[in-house]
């Protein structure tokens, strides 16, 4: 109770107490679940409504006009949006919500047609990760027909959009630039496989429609694509990017100006949720299902969602494997926003022409750093060691914590990617832009 | 006790005194026509397989209708531990602050089903009163002169049958742009919403009341020239009385209209409603959300059932023409 009050001298009373926040229905909105269901939002004294949304640019949308406080949101979207690319404003993030949690799933058929290409284990089971050097001959073969090898996505911005173009173009297939300046915003030049926008949930009805072959979403998507036996998930984005940072808590920039102590506290709430859902060694996953599975969260039943957020994970009907960080929500600091998180989504965009024009090393920090608010993680994360409710050995060491992870090795292609360099980890790569290069 | 259930039985189409003939005809008959959609529905249902499992019966839409229903208590149970724990807070605070400002608040849990349901029937009586107070005045100046009846008619025939889905983007658009206050009456949604349902609904009491004015017999209008009414005693004694029926007719067609209407809007606009309550299920995508949706098709379609009654009901109290049979 003392450092509770002292607490409140330290960050000063919300300047907004009843605020709504905006998600939309996939197990990494778990953080706000939890927190307003164990009540950490109320303990900082807020008065929290959540808020499915229809899509992720509903979603920006509302942010940006002031009916959502804040939302849930893919990693690439403040970024997008604050260096203009879809819809221009300028969106913070202070709390990385999740790492991993994405996969990749083909219907059926497809499947079918990639197996023959796939090696297989000891055991008959095809070995993982599976590349899409094994998809390579399938979409030759649609391209020798003369037919379009469709695939959906959740959004231009979306880490699902980038994981997806990852792993097909380190298995040779193109997944197409985008061309913004001259007003292309397919993202289909010089594509092999021709990608679209599809809202999460609709991924694998639209699938067994014939509409698209396969797709990259977030979770229960992949594995209710299992459960209804109409496709198999080939690859999770865990082995595509070792640990990838997922969504991000956003809000917009004049909304953080104005509500600077609001905000602290709705990290600090989030903190402690992420820490209790990857709490006893994920032993509390269960009862975060069982709350996510409501109607009011993601609705999906129990079992599909169980499957990947208790540390498996299905791929083929019966070859469920372990996948323990298949979701992370607090090891490995996952909710610290590190700004070289933040700079390979911008490589990306760089990558596939998202962002038009060459660009220096220094302006990708830049705009890391305009998005990526550590300072107020920091603050909120001291606070609660202050408070007594997390120990300092939890978070990176503030007095020393540069932003920058150490350089990453653990991608499927085996490309190490080093945050401080972002102009020379695009010339690593055989499918995509160079630092240098307009379309 | 018992004539008041009369009352409300008679627009149903039963009849105070029963014969068995009458008996058959009007409990019979309706009850077997119910037993063998349910027949139907229960076969039909067990032989569709959708990705999501089988389609629902009626035994699970019971089922879930029972769920939705404990699902309802359960939050109403939530709302009272939340503003327990709100008072508790607030106490504290006091305690460390005598000046603290003590505010109220709204429960901030979910709306459930039947909460849904509550919002869908504000949102459509709202516009439809909004609908009305338009449709009704501007009808009776467009019945009572040819030449604004001619001059407007073509506008009211190319936006009668317009679909609230075309409205919807423009409405949206247009209420984010102007309805725009820092402590708004009205969620914005809620007014997209009204007008939405108010664009769609006013045509038919437009029109109704335009030919119910246009017809009034020519020896009612020659009394009141000869008595030289002035205009408005002249509209309220003579042709608003005449023109009632058709009035009535309609806002009968209105307020149906309003309902598909509010439905479709609300589902595509994610405004709160029973059609968000749809759309969430589906997107939702568990084996209990096709039951779930079932439940709200079935009580939309006793709510729009219900709507219809209490307006033919009012409909036959205001005719005074008797000998028409409404139905």
């Amino acid at each position: 109770m003392l450092a509770m009050s002292t607490a409140q001298a330290a960050v000063g009373e919300p300047e907004k107490e009843d605020l709504k926040f905006g998600f939309i229905k996939l197990t990494d909105m778990a953080p706000l679940a939890i927190a307003y269901e164990k009540g950490y939002f109320e303990d900082e004294g807020l008065y929290v409504q959540l808020e499915a949304q229809a899509n992720w640019k509903v979603l920006l949308d509302r942010v940006i006009d002031g009916e959502l406080d804040g939302a849930h949101m893919l990693a690439g979207q403040p970024l997008g949006a604050t260096i203009g690319y879809g819809t221009q404003a300028h969106i913070i993030t202070a709390f990385s919500m999740d790492l991993n949690g994405n996969a990749i799933t083909v219907s059926n058929d497809i499947w079918e047609q990639m197996k023959p290409h796939v090696p297989m284990g000891a055991d008959g089971k095809p070995v993982h990760p599976i590349k899409a050097d094994a998809l390579k001959p399938v979409v030759d073969s649609f391209q020798a027909q003369g037919k379009p090898f469709n695939m959906g996505m959740v959004f231009p911005v979306s880490t699902h959009n980038y994981e997806l173009r990852y792993w097909l173009a380190a298995g040779g297939i193109h997944p197409g630039y985008y061309a913004p300046h001259k007003g292309d915003t397919a993202g289909q030049i010089d594509a092999d496989a021709l990608l679209s926008v599809t809202p999460p949930p609709q991924m694998p009805s639209t699938m067994e429609a014939g509409t698209i072959y396969g797709y990259c979403v977030g979770e229960p998507w992949n594995q209710q694509a299992v459960f209804k036996g109409i496709g198999v998930p080939v690859v999770t984005d865990y082995e595509i990017w070792k640990d990838n940072p997922e969504k991000v808590f956003g809000v917009s920039k004049g909304w953080a100006d104005e509500n600077p102590n609001t905000h602290i506290r709705v990290v600090k709430a989030m903190i402690r949720a992420a820490k209790w859902l990857d709490d006893n060694n994920n032993g509390n996953r269960p009862e975060a299902v069982e709350i996510l599975s409501r109607s009011d969260y993601v609705g999906a039943d129990y079992d599909v969602i169980a499957n990947s957020m208790t540390g498996t994970f299905e791929y083929e009907k019966g070859d469920k494997r372990a996948v323990p960080d298949f979701n992370v929500f607090f090891r490995h600091n996952a909710t610290y926003p590190y700004y070289s998180d933040a700079i390979w989504y911008l490589t990306q965009m760089r990558r596939w022409g998202q962002i038009a024009e060459p660009k220096s090393d220094d302006w990708f920090m830049d705009t890391a750093k305009k998005v990526y608010r550590p300072d107020i993680y920091a603050t909120a994360a001291k606070e609660l060691i202050a408070e007594g409710k997390l120990e300092a050995s939890e978070f990176p060491d503030f007095a020393s914590e540069t932003g920058y992870k150490a350089p990453q090795t653990h991608f499927i292609d085996n490309i190490t990617y080093d945050g401080t360099k972002p102009n020379e980890y695009l010339t690593k790569f055989k499918i995509g832009l160079k630092p240098d290069t307009t379309l | 006790m018992s004539s008041i259930a009369l009352k409300l039985l008679k627009p149903l189409g039963l009849p105070e005194k029963f014969n068995l003939a009458q008996l058959i005809k009007s409990v019979v008959v309706p009850l077997s026509g119910i037993l063998v959609f349910l027949f139907i529905w229960n076969i039909g249902a067990q032989n569709i397989n959708t990705s999501l499992g089988e389609f629902p019966g009626p035994t699970q839409v019971y089922e879930e209708s029972k769920n939705l229903i404990a699902e309802h208590n359960r939050e109403r149970q939530k709302e009272v531990a939340f503003y327990e724990r709100l008072e508790i807070r607030n106490a504290k605070k006091l305690e460390a602050n005598p000046d603290a400002v003590i505010k109220t608040r709204p429960y901030t849990g979910k709306p459930t089903f039947i909460d849904q349901i509550g919002t869908s029937l504000v949102t459509v009586l709202a516009g439809f009163f909004a609908a009305s107070l338009i449709a009704i005045p501007a009808g009776i100046v467009i019945g009572m002169n040819k030449t604004l009846y001619s001059a407007f008619n073509p506008v009211i025939q190319l936006f009668k049958p317009v679909s609230p889905l075309a409205w919807l983007p423009l409405v949206t658009m247009v209420v984010s742009a102007l309805y725009v206050s820092d402590d708004p009456m009205f969620a914005k949604s809620f007014v997209t919403s009204l007008i939405t349902v108010s664009l769609c609904c006013l045509w038919p009491t437009l029109l109704n009341t335009a030919v119910g004015v246009s017809t009034i017999s020519t020896d009612l209008n020659n009394v009141s020239k000869v008595l030289r009414l002035p205009w408005l005693t002249h509209v309220i004694k003579i042709v608003i009385p005449s023109a009632i029926p058709m009035i009535f007719t309609g806002l009968r067609l209105s307020l149906g209209i309003a309902w598909m209407v509010l439905i479709a809007a609300e589902m595509l606009a994610q405004n709160p409603g029973l059609g968000k309550f749809v759309w969430d299920e589906f997107q939702n995508g568990s084996s209990s959300s096709l039951g779930r949706i079932m439940v709200a098709v079935l009580v939309i379609g006793l709510i729009g059932f219900v709507l219809d009654r209490v307006m033919l009901a009012l409909q036959k109290k205001v005719s005074w023409d008797k000998s028409v049979e409404l139905r």
